[in-house]
């Protein structure tokens, strides 16, 4: 395994879980759709026990991505985190308000009100994909950041920290680029379909999934107007290429370059689209097909996989920089040690252990469909 | 040169920052160490259930899971922000040695997190419909998911605490991994997780035994209590003692790695060999020092000034002076400084060179090189001192508790105890056991400020210090961030205690 092998191997296995993470944001999808999928009290209790079954996989899929992204690409940890600084706190802020307010609901004791949870679990419902989506376009889009390892050790150097983000926004400029609302709000909007999709499959409710269907072309529309703006506006746009030296330059349709060099990206990417599509569409247009999850999740999981890759493999800067284009990062100038990534390589061996046994835990607890009547007699219950 | 550097960053960054990071850290703790504890007590009961098929034993640990489950989303929730607080506060300190502090953190997430999400899902929605066995097994795997997860974190800790298993390239500006094994079998990290896990369990028993004697004095679910008492007092005894035993261990880990800490928690100015340890200022045990920090009733034990100024051990042992260790600091620095431009410039190798030896036989002091003062390096002495008096204290009092209550429970010795009858005490010895569960809390939080006050200022032991290590935002971002997770943080523990009372109060379901 060659050094360059383990930056692309890290990069998949990046890119991997944060394809997992939007697919698994479908919890916030269907949070934040939860009061017109379910219009009774009884029904929006269908809607949080679904996804209050769920929740930790996107809690500690974010996580995961988290601490994954900090081992492998310790540059980019530091950079984004601590430059971008409002951006993360605000996403970090819903993300704790949505892991209290499941537990804490419905139970007795609970002053604030059960109204005041089913809020907050809205609000990540919106936020946590608008931002999350958002932070994605960044990718595609720059950010206002300066990288100087020298400012540890110079004397002529504002700070001694190497990473600085170059206005007072912290983050929040990227909302004035409207491309990256445009994604950000094309990732609300998948959300909420793979969340209605998600729904449909996991409780057995009639009303739920007769209105399922009709709430999946509200969301399905905006979803595909706006995710295919932004794919035609990637695939058109300059993009940041770094040559063999590690300097970066602007390179015209760069990322079309990058799917038509890396044909196999562009085959997973159209498998992906063709996979979500049909999870739609027969969801729509058969009235007794409730699995769509599955072909628009996994379709979700290798189209938002290819896109990832497209902006970090192929010579690409995978975190450019607007204000110094060579403080963009690149794989090669943003990466943990040969030892590290070699270390982490036999670490991420378990993954497919991992996998089998939530894939396991996961079949076990949904063989059974989630019923009012179950709800009435579970203890537990949120 | 190197002061109008340090000098450029806000204070108010630096101090806020810590402020974030100390809030967040402790309301954490508040959390965590009752999921670790009551992971044991809950896996007791149903691994009883399992065996027994009583339905009693079912109703128990449900009941206990019920009360970990409002405890444990509290822990997740604190527990995401202190990751991501790593790199939106402490940037530079992510850069520096991200490489090697990162992968506890991924493998956490990997190994850890997806355990304990995956199978407490099972255990609280599982009970119709898994067998019985992987119910339990479910069970039993959120407890080790959780454990498995607080190995890592201390790994990381312990790792900050006592640096090993890495080096500085000079060619990427950071420490890198060299050595995995010494990372995460460090012995430092070893006594960290024993001490830490034991004193969860701790808390764990204590609040089993503080509820179950509630229901005592109000002469209801009187057998749930009995029984939970005897599962809660004996893994208490055990890892009390335990917590005793792994204490001692990590006291001379820190008399070997830091040695200002120890000599801030006995606020010990001059130190010396055969030093007695402080019960309270002008009481001592004679030796108890030497014996704590060394094994040895002889050992040497040097103070803060010992520290400050230079030392020379009665072995002949020489420690230079705070004053040599920032001049040499500096000099590693700027010879650093000297290398980038030498190598940027395409200098003559041995120029190169020639500095890289400068860099190497001076970084051992790289982080007092960003010292202003020589006596930054000593951390705050009350807070150590009284902290660390307060959580061996309170251990030593519940090893004494849970050894008296197992006696009441089991009539044993009868001489002493066999009139005594666990449901007829007088109201003041079960008001006693409740009034143990915040005295808990407060030794276990006091044993986090001794470890994280004591190391003040290093963000990691010698090498790299806070003000060097946070990121570059202005300080009123951060106070706003800071008010805004003490309000959120405040009111959802208000919540949480509110349904746990409530919950107690309506009981389990037999």
């Amino acid at each position: 395994m060659t050094y360059t092998f383990l930056q692309h191997y890290w990069c998949f296995i990046v890119s991997l879980l944060g394809a997992l993470l939007v697919f698994l944001l479908f919890v916030q999808g269907a949070n934040s759709v939860a009061r017109s999928l379910g219009v009774t009290e009884e029904g929006r209790r269908l809607v949080y026990n679904s996804t209050g079954r769920k929740w930790e996989f996107t809690f500690t899929t974010l996580v995961t991505f988290g601490g994954a992204f900090f081992a492998s690409y310790p540059l980019f940890y530091s950079t984004s985190f601590g430059g971008a600084y409002w951006l993360w706190m605000i996403i970090l802020f819903t993300f704790v308000l949505q892991a209290v307010s499941y537990e804490f609901q419905n139970k007795i004791g609970n002053f604030l009100g059960p109204k005041t949870f089913q809020f907050f679990l809205t609000l990540n419902g919106i936020i946590g994909p608008l931002l999350l989506g958002g932070a994605v376009a960044t990718f595609f889009e720059g950010s206002n950041f300066i990288v100087d390892k020298a400012n540890l050790v110079d004397a002529g150097a504002i700070t001694p920290v190497i990473s600085r983000w170059a206005n007072a926004s912290h983050g929040l400029d990227a909302l004035l680029n409207p491309w990256v609302l445009v994604l950000g709000f094309a990732v609300v909007f998948l959300a909420r379909v793979l969340g209605i999709l998600y729904v449909m499959n996991n409780v057995d409710d009639e009303d739920i999934r007769s209105r399922g269907s009709v709430r999946l072309i509200g969301a399905a529309v905006p979803f595909l107007v706006l995710f295919v703006a932004y794919l035609v506006h990637v695939l058109l746009k300059d993009g940041y290429a770094y040559n063999a030296e590690g300097v970066i330059y602007m390179e015209p349709y760069k990322y079309l370059n990058n799917f038509l060099q890396m044909w196999y990206l562009l085959v997973i990417l159209l498998i992906g689209v063709v996979l979500v599509l049909f999870g739609i569409g027969k969801t729509i247009f058969s009235k007794k097909y409730v699995c769509g999850i599955w072909p628009a999740g996994i379709g979700t999981v290798l189209t938002v996989l290819a896109l990832l890759l497209s902006c970090a493999w192929n010579n690409t800067a995978y975190y450019p920089s607007t204000a110094d284009l060579q403080s963009s990062l690149t794989m090669a100038n943003s990466c943990s040690s040969e030892f590290t990534l070699r270390t982490m390589f036999y670490v991420s061996l378990l993954v497919p252990f991992v996998l089998a046994y939530i894939i396991y835990a996961w079949r076990a607890i949904d063989k059974k469909k989630i019923t009012k009547e179950e709800l009435q007699g579970d203890d537990h219950a949120y | 040169m190197l002061q109008n550097l340090i000098l450029n960053i806000d204070a108010g960054t630096i101090d806020w920052s810590r402020a974030q990071f100390a809030l967040t850290a402790i309301y954490h703790w508040l959390f965590v160490p009752l999921t670790l504890g009551l992971a044991v007590i809950m896996g007791i009961a149903e691994t009883k259930y399992y065996r027994t098929k009583d339905e009693f034993w079912k109703e128990t640990a449900k009941f206990w899971q019920k009360l970990f489950g409002v405890n444990f989303a509290m822990g997740v929730a604190t527990g995401i922000i202190l990751e991501f607080e790593f790199g939106t506060n402490w940037s530079n300190y992510s850069w520096f040695v991200g490489d090697i502090f990162g992968a506890p953190l991924a493998i956490e997430g990997i190994v850890a997190f997806f355990m304990e999400s995956t199978f407490v899902a099972v255990m609280y929605f599982g009970w119709k419909k898994v067998s019985a066995g992987f119910h339990l097994a479910s069970t039993w795997l959120t407890g080790l998911g959780a454990t498995i997860s607080a190995w890592w974190i201390l790994v990381a800790n312990a790792w900050m605490q006592c640096p090993v298993g890495c080096e500085f390239n000079p060619d990427t500006m950071r420490n890198e991994m060299v050595s995995f094994a010494e990372v995460a079998l460090s012995p430092f990290a070893v006594s960290k997780f024993c001490h830490t896990v034991t004193s969860s369990w701790i808390i764990g028993a204590i609040f089993c035994v503080g509820v179950s004697c509630w229901y005592l004095m109000k002469k209801r679910h009187t057998k749930l209590a009995i029984e939970s008492i005897k599962i809660g007092a004996g893994v208490g005894l055990v890892a009390a003692l335990l917590a005793g035993g792994t204490g001692h261990k990590s006291g001379m880990d820190v008399a070997e790695a830091q040695p200002m800490k120890l000599a801030a928690m006995e606020a010990l100015y001059d130190g010396g060999t055969e030093q007695g340890l402080k019960l309270i200022e002008g009481i001592e045990v004679p030796y108890g020092l030497s014996i704590m920090a060394t094994n040895d009733p002889k050992g040497y034990v040097p103070g803060i000034n010992d520290l400050v100024n230079g030392y020379t051990t009665p072995d002949g042992k020489t420690e230079p002076s705070v004053e040599e260790k920032m001049e040499r600091g500096k000099k590693a620095i700027e010879a650093l400084a000297a290398y980038r431009k030498a190598k940027a410039e395409g200098a003559d190798e041995s120029i190169v060179n020639y500095q890289l030896s400068i860099i190497n036989s001076n970084m051992q002091y790289f982080g007092y090189g960003y010292l202003k003062d020589k006596t930054d390096v000593i951390p705050p002495v009350a807070v150590n001192f009284w902290a660390f008096r307060v959580m061996v204290g309170v251990g030593c009092l519940f090893i004494l508790f849970f050894a008296v209550i197992l006696a009441v429970t089991y009539q044993w010795p009868k001489a002493l105890f066999g009139k005594r009858d666990i449901t007829a005490l007088p109201a003041w010895h079960y008001w006693v056991a409740i009034a143990l569960i915040p005295l808990a809390y407060i030794g276990s939080e006091c044993g986090w400020l001794v470890a994280e006050f004591g190391r003040q200022p290093w963000t990691i032991q010698d090498m790299l210090p806070t003000w060097a290590s946070v990121s570059d935002l202005q300080s009123s971002s951060v106070m706003i961030t800071f008010f805004l997770f003490l309000i959120l943080f405040s009111t959802m523990l208000a919540v949480e205690i509110n349904i746990l009372l409530k919950q107690i109060k309506k009981g389990p379901e037999v």
